[in-house]
Order: structure tokens, then C-alpha cells, then sequence
């Protein structure tokens, strides 16, 4: 093969590999009910950003003469037992519950990308301890471990992201480690560590790269998932505490209103719902995108 | 087969002891000291004092854990509550049974739902049949579970005023949580029924089962639900995980006095025992019913079945 042709063929894995990930992207964008998802997600995720901007009261602002009002111009969504607009709060406890959940996903990420790297590229005794550990880690129901982190990591924004993160974390070694061990066996991986690449170049450079993509697959997926996991702990009172507008936390303060002012209830719960439609509706999406039967 | 299961059972052995050390660990680390929360506030230091050294929590680490390990895997001495005072293996006897009966209520009526509406979709494809239930399914699938209990407990509770909203009683107290439960397992079976029928159902031999002129029913059942069966019992397994931990919060919310209700409590009240081993019974109960999903995958599929007692032989074979 002469360097001309070496450098075509070289060039050509390049330009396939790119429009991989393309064709997914451009395959996603022919599924209108994905697209319609996707861009929920994002008008939310821009409309709770902007919340100081646009809101149109204070979140903490107590009103004592409109308490506990139903649905009306000047309150959209009608006000709280201390006479808080809640649409407002909605808009603010968004920034809480998605941020947090997307943090959450990308700090799973992180450590499942770590340990699952270390176990399947060491194999043997490494691969087994670590696999057993996570053996431990699932044999809890998911709601459960994190309960009991969040009770030990104690409140606040960022220990509640690691809380919600630690059991997200066993499902995405199990991935990187079963892609790792497809990869390893490669040519290109014997071949440089034939010219003495260390370890880590050989995770990092040559390992990771291959085995990556079904972890990002998975780890949107899991968005949806970790929205209602984030409510749920602070409607228990764990997580992120009230005052803070946080979607369960509205919840859980208005559980006791159920029966006198309904719509305390319903808007706060009706936010989660329609995010996590939307991340749904997305995933689908993303699923079917990936799908190779249903390529066109 | 017998030889995997007895496998299996003995490796629950090591993962249970390891959830022991797991949680006594996370709890020792929670903010907060039990004793001054038991005393409350008029305590003076030295009654906090007595008290922590009488709950054993001024010995260091290892000592607790080494007792606590000791008295719950040697003696069998499950302590009592710190709280209440109550024997934790008394309230797990009567709390137990009440979540595993909801919990398996709530299964059975997500698989006997979810699966012939998946088929009924999956069958139907494209037409009003499958985007009425695909549309339930995805709504079903994102409504978070507390909410949805709150929304039962406001139309039937407060508003028509038929089932009681908290508490237990008669099978009328566990309509609520058993539809809480079970929403969120139909909408997930009937997406996965769906897509896995969807699968096989184009499948030649399908095709070759109609042409030798077999009724259709008998197509769908035998010949496309027992080939699509073995990711929907993977769905059936991971759900009733996730029910376990999500009906922590049902029973917190409707009142029943279960083992999630018992270990939430137990949180909040820094109630280190009541935490320790009620995680440790749901761990027991968790690994069971993988081990069962696990012996339905061998039941379902007779190649997965070789593998097993295959592996168990070779296992033999190198010792």
C-alpha cells in the first residue's frame, strides 16, 4: 500500500465514523414526536434558566392578602398557603430539579466511565472486586440507596447531586466494562501496547473512544428517570430543603392543602410529568435512531 | 438447574453481609446524633453522654460494626427499635408480609395489564388500537408516582369520597397504593410487550405458522409471545425492584405501616438499627426475586436453561 492509498483508507475511517454519529443525529430529526420532545426540554430548560428574567414575582415573596388563591390572571397557576405565586416557584424549582438531575447524570458518568474503564481493561482479580462491590451496590432497590445516601451526605444542592448519582453509577461500569472487554482484544490495542504505550494512553486514547457511545445512550435515558428520583427525595424532606422551590418540595409542602386547594398539587406535579414526557418522548427517539434494524 | 439455584442462593450469602457493612457504614456517616434527637432538647450533656455510651456509639467504627454484624449474622439478635423501644424482628413480622402482599398485587396486575395491552398494540401497529395504548403507555410511563398518588387520593378520596386515603384495613385500603404501584409497571410492560413483539412478529417462522393455517390466537400466543418473552421478564424483574423502592414513598404517603414507611421513619429519626436491618431484609427480598426472574429466563428459554446447568457441570469439572 503506498502512503497516498495508507492516508485515503486512513482519511476514510475518519469521514465514517463522523457520519455515524450524523446519521443519528439526522435520523432523530426525521422522528417528529422525538424533535417535539426534545425542544419541550429545552423551552423548559431555557423558561427555568431565565426564571429571575421573566418570572413575575419573587419566589420567596409572601403575600398574606393572596393566600391560597385559585388560578387567575394575576396568578396563573394561583398562589401557596403563604400566598407565593406558584408559577413562579415552578419556573425556580426547575432550575433545581433539571439542573440537578443533569448534573447528577453527568457525575454517573464520570465514576461509571472510571471504574468501569479500570475493571475491563485489568481484568481478573481487579474486574472481579470491583464487580462484586457493584454486586452489593444493586442488590438495594434503587429508591433505597439513595435515600439512605442523601440521609448520610446530609441536605443541600450538591450532595443531593451525589446521592442521586451514586445509583446510577453501577449500570454505567456494567456498560463501559462489557464494551471495554469487546475492544480489548483488538488489534490496534496489542499493536500499541507492542510499542510500549502506557496504560493509561491505552484507556484513555484507544479503549475509551471505541466503547463510548452506548453510554451516553443510556445516560440520557436516565435524565427522565433521575427527575422524578430528585422529586421524590425532597418530597420525603431529604434533598434540597424548603424554602428552595424545588418541584417535590412544593409537593410535599402542599400535601396537606389536598383537600381544601387541589391546584397546589396539581401544577407543581403536572411540571414533572411534562419534563419528563418530554425526555421520554426523546429517548424514544434516541432508541430508535440507534436501532441498526431500523436504519433507512 | 437445582445445583444453580443452590449456587446462587449461597453467593446472596456475601452480597447480603456486604449491604450490612454498606449501610451500617452510610449511617454512621449521616449528620445528626440519635442520642440528642431521642433526649430532644432539655437534655443536658452528661444524660447525652450516658445515653451514647449505652447505644454503644462512643466505641469506635470497627467495634460497632463487629457487634453489629455479630449480633445480626451469629446470634440472630435483630436488636430493637431505638425509637419505640419495639423488637425490630416483631415489626418486620407484621410489616413485611403487608409490602411483599402489596407488591406482588401491584406485579401481578402490571403483568396481567401491561402484556395483552402490549400484544393488543403490538398486533394492531399503526392503527387507533396502538397509538391509544402507546399514548397511554408513554403518559403512564412519566407521571411520577407520589404525584399520582396525590392526584387518587384527591379524586377518589376527597372528591367522590369511595376509598379511604390512608391507613389499613380491608382490601378497600389497598386499592389506592396497588394502582399507584402498578401504573408505572402496565406502562412500562405494555412499551416493552410492544417492541418485542414487534420484533419477532415478522419473523419467517410466523409467517410459516399462518401459512400451515394456524388460528392467529394461537400464532400470537405460542409462537410470538414465547419468542418475545425474555426481555419483557427482564422488564418484569427490574420493575418490581424499582416498585420496591418506589412504594417506599407510596406507604409513606397512604399511611401503611410496611417496611418503607418503617425505614423512612428510620431515617428521619436517625433510628440506625430499624435502617440497617430493614435494608437488609429488602436487599433479601430484591436478590430473591432476581434469582427468580433469573429461573424464569431458563423456564422461558431452553437455550439460556442449557447454559446454566452447562456452566454449573464445568464448574464442577475444574474443582
Amino acid at each position: 500500500m503506498t502512503e497516498y492509498q495508507m492516508k485515503a483508507s486512513l482519511n476514510q475511517g475518519k469521514v465514517r465514523k463522523s457520519s455515524e454519529f450524523l446519521r443519528v443525529l439526522k435520523q432523530l430529526s426525521y422522528n417528529k414526536i422525538a424533535m417535539f420532545g426534545l425542544i419541550l426540554f429545552i423551552l423548559e430548560l431555557v423558561l427555568c434558566l431565565l426564571s429571575p428574567v421573566i418570572a413575575p414575582y419573587d419566589y420567596a415573596a409572601m403575600d398574606v392578602i393572596h393566600m391560597n388563591e385559585t388560578p387567575s390572571a394575576a396568578h396563573w397557576f394561583g398562589t401557596d398557603d403563604l400566598g407565593r405565586d406558584i408559577l413562579t416557584r415552578i419556573l425556580f424549582g426547575g432550575r433545581y430539579s433539571i439542573t440537578m438531575s443533569l448534573l447528577s447524570v453527568v457525575v454517573s458518568l464520570i465514576f461509571g466511565v472510571v471504574i468501569g474503564s479500570v475493571a475491563g481493561y485489568f481484568g481478573g482479580w481487579v474486574d472481579n472486586v470491583i464487580m462484586r462491590i457493584l454486586d452489593i451496590i444493586q442488590s438495594l432497590p434503587g429508591m433505597l440507596l439513595t435515600i439512605v445516601v442523601s440521609a448520610a451526605l446530609g441536605n443541600g444542592y450538591l450532595n443531593t447531586v451525589m446521592a442521586l448519582s451514586v445509583n446510577g453509577i453501577p449500570a454505567q461500569a456494567r456498560m463501559l466494562r462489557a464494551q471495554m472487554m469487546r475492544v480489548r482484544g483488538s488489534e490496534y490495542v496489542e499493536a500499541a501496547q507492542s510499542i510500549n504505550c502506557s496504560q493509561v494512553r491505552i484507556i484513555a486514547k484507544h479503549l475509551f473512544p471505541n466503547s463510548f457511545s452506548p453510554l451516553i445512550v443510556q445516560a440520557s435515558m436516565a435524565i427522565a428517570n433521575r427527575i422524578t428520583m430528585c422529586s421524590s427525595l425532597s418530597f420525603l424532606g431529604l434533598g434540597v430543603q424548603p424554602p428552595a422551590p424545588e418541584w417535590g418540595a412544593m409537593l410535599s409542602g402542599a400535601r396537606q392543602y389536598i383537600r381544601d386547594y387541589p391546584h397546589m398539587v396539581i401544577f407543581p406535579g403536572l411540571a414533572i410529568a411534562v419534563t419528563v414526557l418530554a425526555l421520554n418522548l426523546m429517548g424514544d427517539g434516541l432508541r430508535d435512531a440507534l436501532d441498526p434494524r431500523l436504519k433507512r | 438447574m437445582l445445583r444453580y439455584t443452590l449456587r446462587r442462593l449461597l453467593w446472596m450469602i456475601p452480597i447480603v453481609l456486604g449491604v450490612a457493612i454498606l449501610v451500617f457504614t452510610l449511617m454512621t456517616f449521616c449528620p445528626g446524633d440519635p442520642a440528642q434527637i431521642l433526649l430532644s432538647g432539655s437534655a443536658t450533656d452528661e444524660d447525652i453522654q450516658a445515653l451514647r455510651d449505652n447505644l454503644g456509639l462512643n466505641d469506635p467504627y470497627l467495634v460497632r460494626l463487629g457487634n453489629f454484624l455479630g449480633n445480626t449474622f451469629l446470634k440472630f439478635d435483630l436488636g430493637s427499635s431505638w425509637m419505640t423501644k419495639v423488637a425490630i424482628k416483631d415489626e418486620i413480622a407484621t410489616r413485611l408480609p403487608r409490602t411483599f402482599t402489596l407488591g406482588i398485587i401491584s406485579l401481578l396486575i402490571s403483568v396481567a395489564v401491561g402484556i395483552p395491552l402490549g400484544i393488543i398494540a403490538a398486533v394492531n401497529q399503526g392503527r387507533l388500537g396502538d397509538n391509544i395504548a402507546t399514548a397511554l403507555a408513554l403518559i403512564g410511563a412519566s407521571i411520577p408516582g407520589f404525584w399520582l398518588a396525590l392526584l387518587l387520593i384527591l379524586l377518589f378520596s376527597v372528591k367522590l369520597n369511595w376509598l379511604p386515603s390512608m391507613g389499613i384495613g380491608g382490601v378497600k385500603y389497598y386499592i389506592l397504593p396497588a394502582l399507584t404501584g402498578c401504573t408505572y409497571g402496565i406502562a412500562t410492560l405494555t412499551r416493552q410487550t410492544r417492541s418485542s413483539m414487534l420484533d419477532v412478529i415478522r419473523s419467517d417462522y410466523i409467517t410459516t405458522a399462518r401459512s400451515k393455517g394456524v388460528s392467529e390466537l394461537h400464532v400470537i400466543t405460542r409462537h410470538a409471545l414465547k419468542n418475545a418473552l425474555i426481555p419483557i421478564i427482564t422488564v418484569v424483574g427490574t420493575h418490581f425492584g424499582m416498585m420496591l423502592g418506589g412504594q417506599m414513598i407510596t406507604e409513606t404517603i397512604f399511611s401503611i405501616p410496611g417496611m418503607g414507611s418503617y425505614i423512612i421513619g428510620g431515617v428521619n429519626q436517625r433510628d440506625y438499627p430499624v435502617v440497617q436491618i430493614g435494608s437488609i431484609f429488602l436487599a433479601i427480598v430484591f436478590s430473591l426475586s432476581m434469582l427468580v426472574v433469573d429461573l424464569l429466563y431458563a423456564a422461558a428459554d431452553p437455550r439460556i436453561k442449557a447454559r446454566y446447568s452447562q456452566s454449573a457441570k464445568r464448574k464442577v469439572k475444574t474443582k
